[in-house]
């Protein structure tokens, strides 16, 4: 969407898009007004990442978030929700950490059907154009992750209404 | 596209907001079934049940086929939607996460600004 050279010459509120670009893969997109090496930074320090990842607005937050961010290295974030009995637990590996410009992990908390996470940071001149991508093992897993609702597991009133339609039009609440 | 799926939940919530029209959701999605058959199921007649099939059958929850003289209804291509929905979500969570980020970035760089004029003293 700011794919063309115009819009970059504007400043604006840097905006996020986020598209199906396949049957099994999303990408997340943003520009962040900084060097890739700061953004990077942000993404790799647990004390710096625990302060953006759970947004205020969520009504999550952090019980613990250990990150060993590494090649080989995982990651545990731990999060409590008011309306959540348990907390909800997020994990996985990383598969490829380099410096500056590219982190690769799995989220591994649903089993099988979990996406392998790769956020590349690209330069544009004093600006860095972060690109996330979420691929799914099969078009199946990434079809159940949008049926079950789940948006990174943070409860709202969406998906309970969506978990609502779900029980009723699959009958199996009935 | 956002204006796209606002639209659609909007007719999805208001052909959810009636108790016959879930239960007719519920219904059908253990099997299709017949005008004549819901009418039959939820105790109205063939105008009432056509009327709420109709407005489920606008916010696309459920689609008919007429066959000879039946006219089958089944669970609609909502997944479509929902897809859209969800995505917009995700969006969402995202777009939240990274203002969030934003802020950690900009004082970021002016700590890194403020080091950089300590080192030179």
């Amino acid at each position: 969407m700011d794919a063309t050279g115009k819009s970059e010459l504007v400043p604006e509120k840097n905006r996020t898009t986020a598209e199906r670009k396949s049957e099994r893969e999303l990408v997340v997109t943003r520009t962040f007004d900084a060097p890739a090496r700061v953004v990077f930074e942000a993404w790799t320090r647990p004390e710096l990442l625990r302060r953006w990842w759970v947004p205020k607005s969520c009504g999550a937050s952090f019980i613990s978030c250990e990150a060993d961010v590494r090649t080989g290295g995982t990651y545990r974030f731990v999060f409590g929700h008011p309306a959540a009995e348990q907390p909800m637990a997020f994990f996985g590996k990383y598969v490829e950490v380099t410096p500056g410009s590219r982190l690769v992990w799995t989220n591994d908390e649903g089993g099988e059907g979990g996406a392998v996470t790769t956020v590349t940071f690209e330069e544009r001149g004093p600006r860095t154009l972060v690109v996330m991508q979420d691929v799914y093992p099969s078009k199946e897993a990434l079809d159940n992750a949008i049926a079950s609702g789940s948006t990174s597991g943070f409860g709202e009133a969406f998906e309970q209404l969506d978990e609502l339609f779900l029980t009723r039009s699959a009958g199996a609440g009935a | 596209m956002v204006q796209y799926a606002r639209a659609r939940l909007d007719d999805s919530f208001a052909a959810l907001s009636d108790a016959t029209r879930r239960g007719v959701l519920e219904y059908l999605g253990r099997s299709d079934a017949s005008i004549t058959d819901l009418a039959g199921h939820f105790h109205m007649t063939l105008t009432g049940i056509k009327k709420h099939v109709g407005v489920l059958e606008e916010a696309r929850l459920v689609i008919t086929e007429k066959v000879g003289r039946v006219r089958t209804c089944r669970l609609g291509p909502r997944r479509l939607e929902e897809e859209t929905a969800w995505i917009e979500r995700y969006r969402q969570l995202w777009d939240s996460r990274f203002d969030e980020l934003d802020k950690v970035v900009e004082e970021m760089k002016l700590k890194e600004r403020s080091d950089g004029r300590n080192r030179k003293e």
